[in-house]
C-alpha cells in the first residue's frame, strides 16, 4: 500500500496493529481489535476515530455568504458563527455533488467538511461557482480530524481541553456548535457533531499536532474504557443511525429528496443551485425513495443486492450489514415510493434466494 | 501479522480451510485460525444440507464477517454427512474455536486419494507467508 496517502497518525495505527485498507486513496484503519468490540465501545463508552482523510474547504471573503447560500441546500444566512449545519452540494440536474457539514467561522468565512473521495471534485465545483472576490482554499492536507464519539466523550474532553474564548467547558458546547479550544496546549476547533448516532465531538487540528493529541486523548480516556475505532465500526454505527454515505446512498444522479434529506433543504422552489431541477423531478413524479429495512428471514443484506417484490426486481440495497446494537441484520436501499411505507414487506435477494424484510422507521436506533 | 495456531495433525487448503481425518474414516472441515483472524467477527454462516455433493474446489457455503462475504470451497470431492447446526445461532464460535466447536461440516470423501494433495502445516504456513 506504499502508493496510498497516509494520515498524520499512520505510525500510531501501525503500532496499534490496525488492519489497514485503501479508502478513497488513503491507507486507513478498518479495525484495531474487532469491529463489534469497537462498535460497542462507542455505544457504551467512547471510541476515537482518525478521520483525517476527510477534506476541509474554506470559503471566505466578501460574498462568501451568498456563494455558500447558492451552493448548499441548507440555509446559510441564518447560520450564526459557531454553528454547524448538514447540507448537500447539488448539481444542475438535482443530483448530489457531495454531502457536507458547513461551519460558520465568522460573518464572511465558512469551512466545509467533505468526503475524502470528493475533495477535488468539491473544490473545483465550488471554485467554478464562486465569484472572484471569494477565496476557496483546500485545507485538507494541513488539517487532521479526530472523532471522539460515545457517551463518555464529553467528560474525557473536559479533562484535557477548554474553550478558548469563554469560560465554558467543552461539555457545555451544544449539539451542532463548534468553538476554538485548547487541548493540552494545542489550538484546535471542537465541534459537537459526528457520524455515529452517538453523542460526541469532532476535533479539527493542525496535522503536526495529531500524534500528540491522539496520545493525550487515549490517556485521558483510558479509565473510561475509550478505545481506538476504525472505519469498520464507523460504518456499522452510521448504518444504525441511517446516516447516508456518499457513493452508497448518494451520488451525482440521486436527488437529496429521494434520499430522504428533505429537512436539510431550505426550499424546493429555488434559492440554491439544483433547486429547479429537483422541483422538476418532483413534478414528474418521484421514481424511488430511500428506505431502511430489517431482515426477518436469514441472511445479511449488502450494498448492491437486489430488492424484489413477488419475484420482480424493484430496487437495490445501498448499504447493509449486521447491527451489533439490535442483533439483527439491517439495510438501506431504494424502492419505488409506493413500497416506502413503514411496515411494507419486501424481499432482499441474497445469492439468488429471496429473504423477507420489512421497511422500518429510521434511524434504526434511538437518538443519542 | 498476528500469531495463529496451525495444529500438526490437520491438513490444509490454499483456501484457508482445514481437514481432519476422523477415526470412522470420514473427514471434518473448518476454516483456519489465520482465516478467522483475517475475517474478523463472524456474524453469519450458510452451509449445505446432508446428502449434498460437491466437486473439489466447488463453493459449498459462505461465511460472513461484519464487512465481508467469503465463499467456502470444497477441499476435496465430497458428500455432506453433517453440518454444524450450532453455527446458525452462534457463528462467533468460529472466532472462538475454529478447530473445535467452530467446525463447519463432516464429509465423506468421494475421491479419498485426492486428499494426499492437501497441504501439511508447513506447506500451508508457506502459502500464507507468500501472500504478504
Amino acid at each position: 500500500m506504499s502508493e496510498l496517502r497516509k494520515t498524520p497518525l499512520h505510525d500510531q495505527h501501525q503500532a496499534l496493529g490496525a488492519r489497514m485498507v485503501d479508502f478513497a486513496g488513503f491507507a486507513m484503519p478498518v479495525q484495531y481489535t474487532s469491529i463489534k468490540q469497537e462498535h460497542a465501545a462507542v455505544r457504551e463508552r467512547a471510541g476515537l476515530f482518525d478521520v483525517s482523510h476527510m477534506g476541509q474547504i474554506e470559503i471566505a471573503g466578501p460574498g462568501a455568504v451568498e456563494c455558500a447560500e447558492k451552493l448548499l441546500t441548507c440555509p446559510i444566512a441564518s447560520l450564526r458563527p459557531g454553528r454547524v449545519r448538514y447540507g448537500v452540494l447539488c448539481n444542475e440536474t438535482g443530483g448530489c455533488v457531495d454531502d457536507v457539514t458547513v461551519y460558520r467561522k465568522s460573518d464572511t468565512a465558512f469551512f466545509l467538511c467533505v468526503n475524502a473521495a470528493n475533495v477535488e471534485k468539491d473544490f473545483l465545483w465550488i471554485k467554478r461557482h464562486a465569484p472572484e472576490a471569494v477565496t476557496v482554499i483546500d485545507q485538507s492536507d494541513q488539517t487532521a480530524l479526530l472523532a471522539l464519539q460515545g457517551p463518555a466523550s464529553a467528560s474525557i474532553l473536559d479533562r484535557v481541553s477548554s474553550l478558548t474564548s469563554t469560560d465554558k467547558k467543552v461539555s457545555g458546547l451544544g449539539r451542532f456548535r463548534f468553538a476554538a479550544a485548547d487541548l493540552s496546549g494545542h489550538p484546535v476547533q471542537i465541534s459537537r457533531t459526528g457520524y455515529t448516532g452517538a453523542d460526541g465531538f469532532e476535533i479539527y487540528l493542525p496535522a503536526e499536532s495529531a500524534a500528540s493529541i491522539f496520545e493525550t486523548l487515549m490517556d485521558a480516556g483510558r479509565d473510561d474504557g475509550l478505545e481506538t475505532a476504525g472505519l469498520g465500526a464507523r460504518d456499522t454505527l452510521r448504518l444504525e443511525a441511517a446516516l447516508p454515505l456518499y457513493g452508497h446512498e448518494l451520488d451525482d444522479s440521486t436527488s437529496p429528496l429521494e434520499a430522504g434529506l428533505d429537512r436539510f433543504i431550505k426550499s424546493q422552489t429555488g434559492g440554491f443551485l439544483g433547486a429547479e431541477a429537483i422541483q422538476r423531478r418532483e413534478e414528474q413524479g418521484r421514481v424511488r425513495q430511500l428506505v431502511g429495512f430489517v431482515i426477518e428471514g436469514r441472511g445479511i443484506p449488502r450494498g448492491g443486492y437486489p430488492i424484489a417484490l413477488d419475484g420482480t426486481e424493484v430496487g437495490s440495497v445501498t448499504s447493509g450489514g449486521p447491527s451489533p446494537t439490535l442483533g439483527s441484520a439491517i439495510g438501506l436501499g431504494y424502492v419505488p415510493p409506493e413500497l416506502a411505507a413503514v411496515g411494507t414487506e419486501i424481499d432482499i435477494v441474497i445469492r439468488d434466494r429471496s429473504v423477507q424484510a420489512r421497511v422500518v422507521k429510521t434511524p434504526f436506533i434511538g437518538a443519542a | 501479522m498476528s500469531d495463529f495456531q496451525l495444529p500438526e495433525d490437520l491438513q490444509y487448503t490454499r483456501d484457508d480451510e482445514w481437514v481432519k481425518s476422523e477415526p470412522d474414516g470420514h473427514y471434518r472441515v473448518g476454516i483456519t485460525d489465520y482465516a478467522q483472524q483475517q475475517l474478523g467477527d463472524i456474524v453469519f454462516v450458510e452451509l449445505p444440507s446432508p446428502g449434498d455433493t460437491f466437486e473439489a474446489g466447488q463453493p459449498f457455503g459462505v461465511v460472513e464477517s461484519v464487512k465481508a462475504v467469503s465463499d467456502l470451497f470444497a477441499p476435496t470431492s465430497m458428500e455432506i454427512l453433517e453440518v454444524n447446526q450450532d453455527l446458525e445461532e452462534a457463528p462467533e464460535s468460529i472466532n472462538a474455536e475454529c478447530y473445535g466447536i467452530g467446525w463447519l461440516i463432516r464429509v465423506k470423501a468421494t475421491e479419498p486419494e485426492a486428499l494426499d494433495q492437501l497441504l501439511d502445516r508447513q506447506g500451508y504456513q508457506k502459502t500464507i507467508e507468500e501472500r504478504s
